[in-house]
Formats: C-alpha cells, sequence, structure tokens
C-alpha cells in the first residue's frame, strides 16, 4: 500500500471543503471517468479575494486529500496570489505524496487554473502531457519521457540514454526495459519522408480513419459520456475534436493518444499522430 | 477494541497454525540437509516425501514424483512455459488468454519479443476464456496451450477441461496456472489432462515462498537452473525444507476442507447480496458464471476503487482494487478491462476474497460499514447528483 503522510491521511478521511458550491463564481474541471480521476474545483471571488472554496473529487486518497488542502490553501487569497500555487506547494502542504501519485496534486493545481479561467471569463486551458508508465522507480522516469528524449536528442545506444535522462542510473533494473523501449523507437519508420506503405490514396486512408473512429472509438468513449468528432486528416496527422467527459481531462491526452491512436495505428496506419484541438 | 476483517484472501492468506507449528521444528532442531546421510535431524527427507504425497493428493496426481517444489507460483509458472518451449524447440507458438496473471502474460510478452508468436485468447462479459477461439487458433507450430484454472481478480473458473481434452487429442502440451483453484475448488489433474499445474502454498494457507509444479509422467522439458541433483535435477538447489512441510500441512487441511466449501459460498453470497441490496450503485463482475467460493468483484459506479479501500482500512476491512491509482503502473485492471467493462465500473471494482476462517459476523460487519463508505464518496464524487441520487456520467 501507499505509504501517505498522517497529513493525507487525515485529509482523505476528513477531507474539508467538499460539495458543490451553488453561487461560486469561477468552476474548474479536470479528469474524467475514463482517466480514473477528476475533480471540480468552485471558488467564489469577492473583490478580487477568494473568499470560498469547494470541491467534488473522483479519485484516490491522495486526490481527495489533494483537492481539500488546495481549497484551505487558496481561501482568503487575492485570485492573483493563488494563481501563483504550484502543484509543488500542494506537495509541501500534505508534507509528501508518494511520486506514483503526484498526479493527484498537478490535477488540483490545473483544477485551480481553470477556475480562474473561468472566473474571468476565459476558456479553460486544457494542455497535458501523456502521463506514460513508470520505467525507471529510482529516478521516477517514463517511458514517454524516454522516448522523447530518444527523439530528441537522437539517441542510438542505451549508455546515451542513461546519461541524457538518467534512468537506470541507480540499481540499473530498468535497463533492459529501457534498451526494449529504444529498440522500439529506433525500429519506428522515419517520419519525414513516408517510407513504405501498402499503397493507399489519401482519399481511400480517410475512409478507413472515418471507418475506424465509427465502428471502433466513438462506442468505446460513449460508454463513459465522452466522443469524439473528425475534424481534420492531414498526411499522417489525424486532428479530433473530444466531447463530453472527456474534453476538460487532464489525462485525456493520454487516453487520446492511447486509445485513439493506438486504434488508428492497429486498423489503418502504424505511422498515425493523433492531435486533438 | 479495534476489528480486522481480512478479506484479501486471493492476495495472500493466513498460515494456518497447524502448518505454523510443523515448520517450526526445521527451524530449531532439525536444521539437517535433505540429501545429507546421517541420522542427524532425523531423516528429513522423509518429510518431504510426506509433504510431496499431500501436495499429490491435493490435486489429484497418480504419482507423488509428478510434484516439483518451486520457490513460488511465479516460478512455476515459468519453469513450465520456459521448461516446455526450451524443449520443444522448432515450436514457435504459443496460446494463452488475456486474463492471465502477470507470472504469465507478462512473460508471454517476453517471449514475443524473442521470437515467440502468441495468441491471446479472449473473454466473453463474465470473463470466461472462449474456447472456440482457443480450438481454432490451434495450429501446427503451437508449442503449449497455457490457461489459469480461476481469475485472481473475478473468480471466474475457465472450462480447463474442455481445453484439456481438446489439446488431449491434438497432443499439444497444457498449462493450467492453478494457483487460485487449489484448495478452493476439488482439482483433478486426470481430469483437466493437463500436463503441467501451478500453485503457491501462500493462496490456501501455507507459508510464502513456495510452490509446486505438477508435471505429468513422462512430460518433456528442461530445467530453468542447472545445478544439484535436488527435484531430480528439475529444480536444484537445497529445498525449503520448512516451506515444503508447512505447504503439505496445509495441501491436507486444504483437502479436508473442501467439504466446507459450500459454507463458504454462502458467506461469499451472503456478503454479495447484502452489498447488491445496499447499494443500488454496485454490480457484480464475473457474477453469472462458475466462481471460486470465496471471491466476488463488485464495481461501486461514479466513485474511485483506491478511496474505497483506504476509507475501509481505516475501519479495519481489508480489501483490493482494479482500480488504476491502486498499481504502481498507474494501470487499470487488465482483467476487467478485457471483459469489456466501462471504465467507470473498473475504476471503482473492489474483490472482496473470504477464507474458510472468515465469520458470518465480520460479513455482517462489512455489510453494516460500507454501504456509509461509499455514501461518503459518492457525495464527493463530481460524477454523482445527490440531489436526484444518480449518477451524470452521461450528460
Ligand atoms: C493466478 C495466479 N498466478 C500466479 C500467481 C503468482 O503467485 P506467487 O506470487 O506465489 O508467485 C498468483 C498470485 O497472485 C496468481 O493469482
Amino acid at each position: 500500500m501507499w505509504d501517505y503522510t498522517d497529513k493525507v491521511k487525515d485529509l482523505y478521511t476528513n477531507p474539508v471543503n467538499v460539495g458543490k458550491m451553488e453561487d461560486a463564481n469561477g468552476v474548474g474541471h479536470v479528469g474524467s471517468v475514463v482517466c480514473g480521476d477528476a475533480l471540480t474545483l468552485y471558488i467564489k471571488v469577492e473583490d478580487g479575494i477568494i473568499k470560498d472554496a469547494s470541491f467534488e473529487t473522483f479519485g484516490c486518497g491522495s486526490a481527495i486529500a489533494s483537492s481539500s488542502a488546495l481549497t484551505e490553501m487558496i481561501k482568503g487569497k487575492t485570485v492573483e496570489e493563488a494563481e501563483k500555487i504550484t502543484n509543488a506547494d500542494i506537495v509541501e502542504f500534505l508534507g509528501g505524496l508518494p511520486e506514483q501519485k503526484i498526479h493527484c496534486s498537478v490535477m488540483g493545481s490545473e483544477a485551480l487554473i481553470n477556475a480562474i479561467a473561468d472566473y474571468r471569463g476565459e476558456k479553460p486551458p486544457v494542455e497535458d502531457e501523456p502521463e506514460g508508465q513508470i520505467i525507471c522507480f529510482c529516478k521516477n522516469i517514463t517511458d514517454v519521457d524516454l522516448r522523447k528524449a530518444i527523439r530528441e536528442h537522437n539517441i542510438k545506444d542505451v549508455d546515451t540514454l542513461m546519461e541524457v535522462t538518467e534512468a537506470g542510473s541507480v540499481c540499473g533494473s530498468c535497463i533492459p526495459r529501457m534498451e526494449d523501449i529504444l529498440e522500439e523507437e529506433l525500429a519506428k519508420p522515419c517520419e519525414e519522408n513516408v517510407c513504405e506503405e501498402g499503397a493507399m490514396t489519401n482519399l481511400q486512408k480517410i475512409h478507413k480513419i472515418e471507418d475506424v473512429i465509427n465502428r471502433i472509438i466513438r462506442p468505446g468513449l460513449k460508454r463513459d459520456g465522452g466522443d469524439v468528432e473528425l475534424v481534420d486528416v492531414q498526411g499522417d496527422d489525424v486532428v479530433v475534436k473530444l466531447h463530453g467527459a472527456c474534453s476538460t481531462c487532464v489525462s485525456a491526452f493520454a487516453t487520446l493518444q492511447h486509445f485513439v491512436q493506438e486504434e488508428l495505428r492497429k486498423n489503418v496506419s502504424e505511422k498515425i499522430n493523433v492531435k486533438h484541438i | 477494541m479495534t476489528k480486522h476483517v481480512y478479506l484479501d484472501n486471493n492476495a495472500t492468506t493466513m498460515v494456518a497454525p497447524e502448518a505454523l507449528e510443523a515448520m517450526l521444528p526445521f527451524y530449531k532442531e532439525r536444521y539437517g540437509n535433505a540429501s545429507s546421510m546421517y541420522s542427524f535431524g532425523g531423516l528429513v527427507a522423509k518429510d518431504l516425501d510426506a509433504a510431496r504425497h499431500r501436495v499429490a493428493e491435493l490435486l489429484g496426481a497418480e504419482f507423488d514424483y509428478e510434484i516439483t517444489f518451486t520457490g513460488c507460483a511465479t516460478e512455476s509458472d515459468n519453469m513450465a512455459v520456459r521448461g516446455l518451449l526450451s524443449y520443444y524447440r522448432n515450436k514457435k507458438h504459443i496460446i494463452t488468454s488475456t486474463v492471465e496473471h502477470p507470472a504469465i502474460i507478462s512473460l508471454c510478452r517476453q517471449l514475443e519479443k524473442e521470437g515467440y508468436r502468441v495468441t491471446y485468447v479472449p473473454v466473453d462479459k463474465n470473463g470466461v476464456v472462449d474456447v472456440n477461439y482457443l480450438k481454432e487458433s490451434v495450429d501446427d507450430d503451437t508449442a503449449l496451450v497455457s490457461i489459469m484454472h480461476a481469475n485472481n481478480e473475478t473468480g471466474v473458473i475457465m472450462p480447463v477441461e474442455e481445453i484439456g481434452a481438446f489439446l488431449k487429442e491434438k497432443k499439444i502440451p497444457f498449462h493450467v496456472d492453478g494457483v487460485q483453484a487449489a484448495g478452493k475448488i476439488p482439482v483433478d489433474v486426470n481430469k483437466i489432462n493437463c500436463d503441467l499445474y501451478s500453485i503457491s502454498a501462500h493462496k490456501f494457507h501455507g507459508p510464502k515462498g513456495v510452490g509446486a509444479l505438477y508435471v505429468r509422467k513422462g512430460t518433456r522439458m528442461r530445467p530453468l537452473m542447472i545445478g544439484g541433483h535436488q527435484e531430480k535435477g528439475r529444480r536444484p538447489g537445497t529445498e525449503n525444507v520448512a516451506g515444503i512441510v508447512g505447504m503439505g500441512v496445509a495441501a491436507k487441511m486444504a483437502v479436508e476442507n473442501l467439504e466446507k466449501e459450500s459454507s463458504l459460498a454462502a458467506l461469499r453470497d451472503r456478503l454479495q447480496k447484502g452489498i447488491l441490496e445496499r447499494v443500488k450503485t454496485a454490480s457484480v463482475n464475473g457474477g453469472d458464471v462458475l466462481r471460486t467460493p470465496n471471491t466476488t468483484n463488485i464495481s461501486f459506479e461514479f466513485i474511485e476503487g483506491e478511496s474505497i479501500l483506504l476509507y475501509l482500512d481505516q475501519k479495519g476491512i481489508y480489501v483490493s482494487t482494479g482500480s488504476a491509482c491502486s498499481t504502481g503502473s498507474l494501470e487499470p485492471s487488465h482483467v476487467l478491462r478485457a471483459m469489456d467493462l466501462p471504465f467507470s465500473k473498473i475504476h471503482g471494482s473492489i474483490r472482496f476474497s473470504l477464507s474458510r476462517y472468515t465469520t458470518e459476523e465480520e460479513v455482517d460487519y462489512v455489510l453494516q460499514e460500507l454501504p456509509g463508505v461509499i455514501q461518503t464518496l459518492l457525495e464527493i464524487s463530481p460524477f454523482w447528483d445527490n440531489e436526484k441520487g444518480e449518477g451524470k456520467i452521461m450528460e
């Protein structure tokens, strides 16, 4: 089981500021059922000061504790002060979080960003990175981090990958998995000049993409209240728009990349990249 | 008084006091090596023989020598699969299912990297392996089939006898991961017609760190490790004598207690029925088919499993969850995903696994405490409408 601090335990057992706020003038929502955690943050701002804050959370112990902590931290602060709060501040308030649970605090700071944007009448600035799977547990480095490093630094061998990312530099037990990831990345077809591909005209490709989205992807997302719409196809880039439960999801990108891209790659072409607007 | 209601017996079990008692002399005065010829400690090898016989009886094996002791079921699983592959070197195809334990599924992924072709047979909504799909997947290149007897997350029992009969005719080696079945339901390797069967002592009130692999007489395989003559060279290395003796006692007790199986099922059903009556957002996963008598896997929609687990922990109730948050990898249960459950149910899934030591009073305590926990979490969930008293995911 996770090694939670007493503060975290205390806050998930007895969270404060729980529930919907009817007269909130800023609401920020991140996450979805698909991702496994979600948070709605309500704030009431008067004269530039956050007079009240409350939350609703779907998530694990640390997600509840992070949400509760956040409401305590922002109450009484000006919007400008609150805006400076980072996920690291939430972690500090909680006396620390297990590495794999840091994203719960990130969810808090992102909900805050969205709530403040909502208060100001702006669009919630949804932005996110896919989380990936932790490969190096000593240094908390994911496969996504490794793949990014491999591409950015054009890495060809595992020693360089270790040097650049520091993954595998402590106990070394993840080095074989790093090698696998490196191998997978190096085996990927080059992105620039289109390599071999069973001849498919652009029109055929678009039809195929449409078919896979309608037949496989949409039913999958709809069950959880989400939906996806095909916006454009530019070469191998498939641009989609998300609706419903997924549209404000922090990890929507992870879900999107993983699910939509996997299905399209499997059914249409290995080279497809999914983009979200 | 703090209560402790342990309902995570599919993860591991309490060591039966009788098993522990039988083990202790081997940590004290009888520390001699089972291979030694002198009488010091009183011929430890005899105790190993007795344990082997008891484990053979648990599995319905014809000969005691068909039992090889290992360090755990993960080792048994690896030994079975790799052992067969290294004998049948020119066959490169493996058949398994999408709901296996990581001891098999991760091994198969590794084997794919080593050049093997793996068919992952899908399951239906209840989590039962599709036998026809399996049958159609077999070809001349198939080296082995490995299917679990009962699933660790749902308790769902697989049609291993039907698969075994088919494979026997096709002369394809069949390994069964029986970790969650042995000691819970009657096992008969001769009815199943499997060649190999893996078990782990700590899942049926034996000690941790000892497992066994049933290897049918005449099965061709090579050892994973090379060393001395122990376990006839199949698994060299000085035996974990105390552990093996403990496993033997646990096996004997499991056989004796199998008759009480139906009362355990009744207790599980009392829990399951009670939960469904009290919590309207609850639903059972794999509930329509044959299951081990101790397990029920229940989804609580609109809330997240780890928070349920933590709240129950504070009440002294210990369970597990298939939610993404509970695992180091942050991946939700591959078993429930294979059953095509919506994410909202997967993230809120809780596994209750009882044992013969579970009491009616403990079950009633859970029924008393659980509804409040679920209600509290629903009230703070953004996917629950407190006024209407219903979920609001489908907005
Ligand atoms: C179905 C199944 N197979 C294999 C194992 C691995 O057993 P062990 O941890 O003893 O190696 C388990 C344990 O959870 C299991 O449930």
